[in-house]
């Protein structure tokens, strides 16, 4: 280890006490990657800190040291915006999981950044609440990972991403400054831009979320059809006719046929894709609304429709759809997973033109996705032993993002951008939109250690370094007063 | 050449200020109404060139908010930038010019049944002056501020670039949100040109359930039945001195059987009817106005302390914890200064705040509009990145900045 980080190492020891420090290679492993596992790099040291005041002073010792650091949840991102850095330390907010208040009349919950997303629900649910995003890794995924990502999850169509679901925030400056960040306060909305910046301005150590009422009563049906493109004509009817459904997924023949042989969730034999509606809200709300959805979807050729019973009959429909990632792994060595946007009236030639992608390179493609958002889950399946085959997944891959970035879509609805997808942004924005960003990120961490290397894949030069400001700030006198 | 000179050269539309032109006082020396983003980018870069400092104008419903500005060399006008430039109704989402007043765009998107579920308060107001402000009205309850609505932002810097940030679908985490940091920035951080919304289907059924109630614990007592219950209210309004209003929107027949269900709620004095109560929607009367930031929980403590102000304080709240109060005139600066620190003082204990918009003038250059500001010092750093040489809009903002 080099002299820098090996001082560092025993300073972060003195200062959190034992079993808070990793520095062993074999346990330091357990690190290497976060959900995105292609990509690996051990950290020079893990912390595991328990409060917001040693996050402080871990980052204080950071930057004196001028060594980068990362942040990480659970680790359950997708995109590698967790991947430590091999000359850096990575810190680890799992002790940190206190739910410290519950304010059901202020419909409001404080919570410590590693407490998994599933509990805060479970905590609040006794009193008719919940909290809204839910990414398909709720189970195990922590709230400060959502609000460094965004995250959504198939309800977002609806109730909306993490951004919309956070009050306020306490979070650790690049300067190891303890600030608040509110929503609705005077100045600049800085939660703004902190919620989705993937731990690039900070760590959140303390996340006032909103909860929301449990709805009245949800209704789920499964819809099947002999193509994606009537399941898609489906879709486009129900936005068309108004509604607003709390999810749309889509599943095509080959992920249909993955999530049988992992799961056996029985979807009706020979569809071409399924479509599952959830509509939630007031009883007499979604009775009419559920009603004039499955007669859209038997208009758009729905040769088998199921409406699930009771809340068993529910999570039989959603099984097939919530294992279907995991589930390629029974069709396929290995796959990559994408994360496009397109707008949902160019699903059909989309659609069509990565069928045409798929035929051409002979790799095959599984698709998933929430089609009510346009967000497009790719499955691009390979087999990791045969030469070359992880290039030509990677290449389809790429085309796929391009695809999304001509119909005027994302390269990423709800992954982040991380490592993995940064060499793409050029392709989405231009040097002077990227620089525009970075500005904020200067402002906030001018030295570029506070988990540098993600989403963007330049850096921008911040200039002038706090610290070295000469004579009084530009604002001084006035700023007391107003 | 001179600055006007430059100016013509790169925008059909310049000419010198006039008086009743000021931006609270502080007259601009010179105006310049661009019709095009390329032409707002030239007009900024000229005005990065001569070192002018600028304040956007967009409909001044609410240029006479925040602190007056330190001076105002150019005024950029946005009302030739009124173009709905797409409504792509199958994806549920528009993009629209800055100056295109809301109203406009509300009647376009209506041809499609859709709109845009922003109720702002001042008629008139633009697109780019509405993202500026922050501003939204009763729908906020459930649809939130522009901060919740915007997807896609494009911009002018301090230096002419032109920088887009979002797109045009919803769901999206490709880079920084600037559209949530350009939300209430009061024109410091950039010229705002055009923006992209996600938008809503026009319900088609509504419905006001209103209820009087009689002191602070009963409006808190049937605001919290409203939110409590599984109703789903779109605008839930605490209007004083005693009314509190939801209103409802789905289908016909789930409105009707959802108002009937607040009705029994609510009990004793409560009517269904068709258009929202009085005051509903406009900043409540008065002089000065205040915004208040208020949790659920501070409604009847904040209802005490507009009490306690006397006669003729006017109050609107909403259910999603955002208030106004509107203070009369003749108040002194010491009168106005006592108010507003006992709603910080009240309102300081639910974590909320109050800030002035507006208030006469000699009022308000003596009193401190925004209160305690945290995160103030990072506040300053991304202006200093954003407006190094502290041109746009100087002085209007919290902190000097």
């Amino acid at each position: 280890m080099e002299p820098v980080l090996k001082a560092l190492a025993l300073r972060l020891d003195a200062m959190l006490g034992p079993d808070r420090v990793i520095t062993d290679p074999v346990r330091l492993r357990t690190y290497e990657c976060d959900g995105l596992t292609n990509h690996r790099s051990t950290p020079a040291i893990v912390v595991l800190p328990d409060t917001a005041e040693q996050v402080a002073a871990i980052v204080r010792a950071c930057a004196e040291a001028g060594v980068p650091y990362v942040a990480r949840g659970s680790g359950t991102g997708l995109s590698g915006g967790a991947l430590p850095r091999a000359d850096g330390v990575l810190i680890v907010t799992s002790r940190m999981q206190r739910i410290l208040e519950i304010d059901i009349p202020g419909q409001r919950a404080v919570v410590e950044p590693g407490v998994i997303n599933l509990d805060v629900t479970r905590a609040v649910r006794p009193y008719g609440y919940y909290f809204a995003p839910d990414p398909s890794s709720q189970q195990i995924c922590s709230v400060g990972g959502n609000v460094a990502e965004n995250s959504g999850g198939a309800h977002c169509l609806k109730y909306g991403f993490t951004a919309h679901h956070v009050l306020g925030c306490e979070v650790v400056t690049p300067d190891g400054e303890l600030v608040e960040l509110a929503a609705d306060g005077p100045g600049y909305d800085l939660l703004g831009v902190f919620v989705g910046a993937e731990g690039t301005l900070g760590i959140t150590t303390k996340i006032t979320v909103r909860l929301t009422r449990v709805p009245e009563t949800v209704q789920t049906l499964l819809a099947a059809f002999d193509s994606i493109e009537a399941g898609g004509t489906a879709v486009s009817a129900i936005i068309g006719a108004g509604v607003v459904p709390a999810a749309i997924e889509m599943m095509d023949a080959l992920s249909i046929e993955a999530a049988e042989a992992a799961v056996r969730c029985e979807y009706p034999p020979g569809a071409g894709a399924v479509l599952i509606v959830e509509l939630d809200g007031p009883d007499s709300e979604v009775a009419a609304q559920f009603a004039e959805v499955e007669r859209l979807c038997r208009d758009a050729g729905a040769f088998e429709i199921r409406i699930a019973a009771d809340d068993a009959e529910r999570a039989l429909i959603w099984k097939g759809r919530k294992s279907a990632f995991a589930a390629v792994g029974r069709i396929s060595p290995a796959y990559l997973v994408q994360d496009g946007v397109i707008p949902r009236t160019a699903l059909p030639q989309v659609l069509a033109r990565i069928d045409a992608l798929s035929a051409e390179s002979g790799v095959r493609v599984a698709n998933v996705f929430h089609a009510g958002d346009g967000n497009l889950h790719p499955l691009v399946l390979f087999d990791d032993s045969e030469p070359g085959a992880a290039e030509r997944a990677e290449e389809v891959s790429g085309a796929i993002l391009d695809l999304c970035i001509e119909h005027g879509g994302s390269i990423t609805g709800e992954h982040g951008v991380g490592v993995d997808k940064s060499r793409y942004m050029p392709r989405m924005f231009t040097d002077t939109d990227l620089d525009t960003m970075q500005m904020v990120r200067c402002g906030f961490d001018p030295a570029g250690l506070c988990n540098p290397g993600k989403v963007f894949p330049t850096p921008r030069l911040c200039g002038e370094v706090p610290g070295v400001r000469k004579g009084p700030h530009p604002y001084e006198g006035k700023a007391d007063i107003f | 050449m001179q600055p006007l000179d430059a100016l013509a050269k790169v925008c059909d539309d310049v000419r010198t200020g006039e008086p009743e032109e000021g931006v609270l006082g502080v007259q601009p020396a010179l105006v310049a109404a661009p019709a095009s983003v390329a032409e707002a980018a030239e007009v900024m870069r000229v005005a990065a060139e001569k070192g002018l400092s600028v304040i956007p104008r967009g409909a001044e419903t609410r240029l006479d908010w925040g602190t007056p500005p330190e001076r105002c060399d150019l005024l950029v006008d946005t009302h030739r930038l009124d173009k709905l430039i797409e409504h792509a109704s199958g994806d549920l989402v528009a993009k629209a010019e800055a100056g295109l007043p809301l109203e406009t765009l509300a009647e376009r998107l209506e041809e499609k049944g859709q709109r845009l579920s922003l109720d702002v308060p001042l008629p008139g107001s633009t697109v780019g002056g509405t993202i500026a402000a922050g501003a939204a009205g009763p729908l906020r309850t459930l649809y939130g501020t522009p901060r919740n609505l915007v997807i896609g932002l494009t911009v002018v810097r301090a230096d002419g670039k032109v920088a887009r940030s979002g797109g045009k679908v919803v769901k999206n985490v490709a880079g920084y949100d600037l559209g949530r940091l350009f939300s209430g920035s009061y024109g410091t951080l950039g010229l705002i040109v055009d923006a992209t919304f996600r938008l809503h289907p026009v319900p088609t059924a509504t419905a006001w359930v209103t209820c009087q109630v009689d002191g602070p614990q009963e409006a808190h007592d049937a605001v919290q039945a409203v939110l409590h219950s599984p109703v789903a209210p779109s605008a839930l309004e605490y209007i004083a001195p005693g009314t509190v209003a939801a209103l409802l929107e789905g289908v016909p027949d789930g409105v009707v059987a959802r108002a009937g269900q607040l009705v029994e709620l609510l009990g004793g004095k409560t009517d269904i009817t068709e258009n929202a109560p009085d005051g509903c929607g406009a900043y409540p009367d008065g002089t000065t106005l205040i915004d208040v930031t208020a949790p659920p929980p501070s409604l009847s403590d904040l209802i005490g302390v507009v009490n306690s102000l006397g006669n003729g304080v006017a109050m609107t709240w909403n259910g999603s914890g955002h208030g106004h109060i509107g203070l009369p005139s003749g108040l002194s600066a010491e009168e106005v200064a006592g108010a507003l620190s006992a709603l910080r003082d009240v309102l300081g204990r639910h974590k909320g705040g109050a800030v002035v918009r507006y208030a006469p003038q000699d009022v308000r250059s003596e009193i401190d509009l925004w209160g305690p500001v945290p995160a103030l010092g990072l506040m300053r750093r991304v202006k200093d990145q954003f407006d190094p040489d502290h041109r746009l809009s100087p002085g209007r903002f919290v902190g000097g900045i």
